[in-house]
């Protein structure tokens, strides 16, 4: 899997970067288009995946080992929880953004900033959570051969 | 205009039908999970013609994404064709499957028509928070709004399930003595980069 395709292995190569910064554009710019942290926490965990399935399981361990993956979709969900939790702090409902920043009546800004924690939290738990699910799927095959497609 | 659009829906619907009955109809699962990739593409492309981007993105990067991935991957551990049935034209299913399709045929006689201003999804609380969003939320993007904002603990809750189907995944499959990812883990650094 690993000696060949060269071919694949260099296309990919390239493209990796691209796929892995389109992942965090629509990320941040989903406020804005269409997109947000599912969609993103999707695009993120294929750009790994792409890497296993050109490159090898252990290889795509190697770089984002399974307990990597399986920490990050527990911290995006504590994160997404803990927004939550701060503005109750703060003397909010439970993911009252508003009462995250002290500002004038009609002000944004905490709402902005809730909304780009949870989507960070969602981000996080939608990749780690399908890469997970890809790891303990793939990683009970040693080796995918040519001729197993 | 409206014909065209009439044309594409009809054309676009008529792809999906196809792609289902092929899937039906195959017996190789690696086929089958690339045109289960094509069918979630089509229909993303048909919700962008429904005017519904959000959904059509979360469609290609779901469907058409990563569930193919997440298939190629389970079927490694399995065999690559489906067991063969032999077709036969049972005619109590036939008639279930008859008179199902039929009331549900029926039943959108009663829908509202696509796009309709007065229907329930556009008039009550929809309708809120395309004049609210602004001034509460300050988001352009009111899909955004809703998700993130006025709806945050549905998506909580949807995070969660996510959640949960990784930890299901891990506890049925990974992380175990009988997962080779941990052992391969170990054995890339040593092995694979002398």
């Amino acid at each position: 899997m690993t000696t060949h395709h060269v071919i694949l292995r260099v296309v990919s190569k390239l493209l990796m970067p691209v796929i892995v910064v389109y992942a965090f554009y629509v990320q941040f710019h989903g406020d804005y288009g269409p997109g947000g942290g599912f969609q993103a926490g999707v695009i993120l965990a294929v750009s790994v995946i792409l890497y296993a399935l050109v490159f090898g399981v252990p290889d795509a361990l190697h770089a984002v080992p399974a307990r990597f993956a399986g920490s990050l979709a527990a911290i995006g969900l504590l994160l997404y929880a803990g927004v939550g939790v701060w503005a109750m702090l703060n003397g909010g409902n439970y993911l009252d953004y508003d009462s995250l920043v002290e500002e004038p009546a009609g002000g944004h800004a905490g709402q902005h900033l809730g909304i780009l924690l949870i989507e960070l939290g969602v981000l996080f738990t939608v990749s780690g959570s399908m890469l997970t699910i890809f790891y303990a799927f793939a990683g009970r095959v040693a080796e995918i051969r040519d001729e197993d497609w | 205009m409206d014909i065209a659009n009439s044309l594409i829906n009809v054309a676009l619907l008529a792809m999906l039908f196809v792609v289902a009955v092929a899937i039906i109809r195959m017996r190789n699962l690696f086929a089958i999970v690339m045109l289960a990739g094509a069918y979630s593409l089509i229909s993303a492309t048909w919700f962008v013609v429904l005017d519904a981007v959000d959904v059509a993105f979360t469609e290609a990067a779901v469907g058409a994404g990563i569930s193919t991935a997440l298939m190629l991957g389970a079927m490694l551990l399995t065999s690559r064709t489906a067991k063969d049935e032999r077709a036969l034209l049972g005619v109590v299913p036939f008639l279930v499957c008859l008179l199902t399709g039929a009331v549900l045929i029926y039943a959108t006689i009663d829908l509202p028509a696509l796009g309709d201003a007065a229907s329930p999804a556009n008039s009550h609380v929809g309708a809120q928070y395309l004049d609210q969003a602004q001034a509460d939320i300050g988001v352009p993007n009111v899909v955004t709004a809703v998700l993130a904002s006025y709806r945050g603990f549905d998506t909580l809750g949807e995070t969660a399930v996510v959640f949960a189907a990784g930890v299901a995944v891990v506890l049925l499959l990974g992380f175990g003595e009988r997962s080779l990812s941990d052992k391969s883990a170990k054995g890339a650094g040593g092995k694979e980069r002398k």
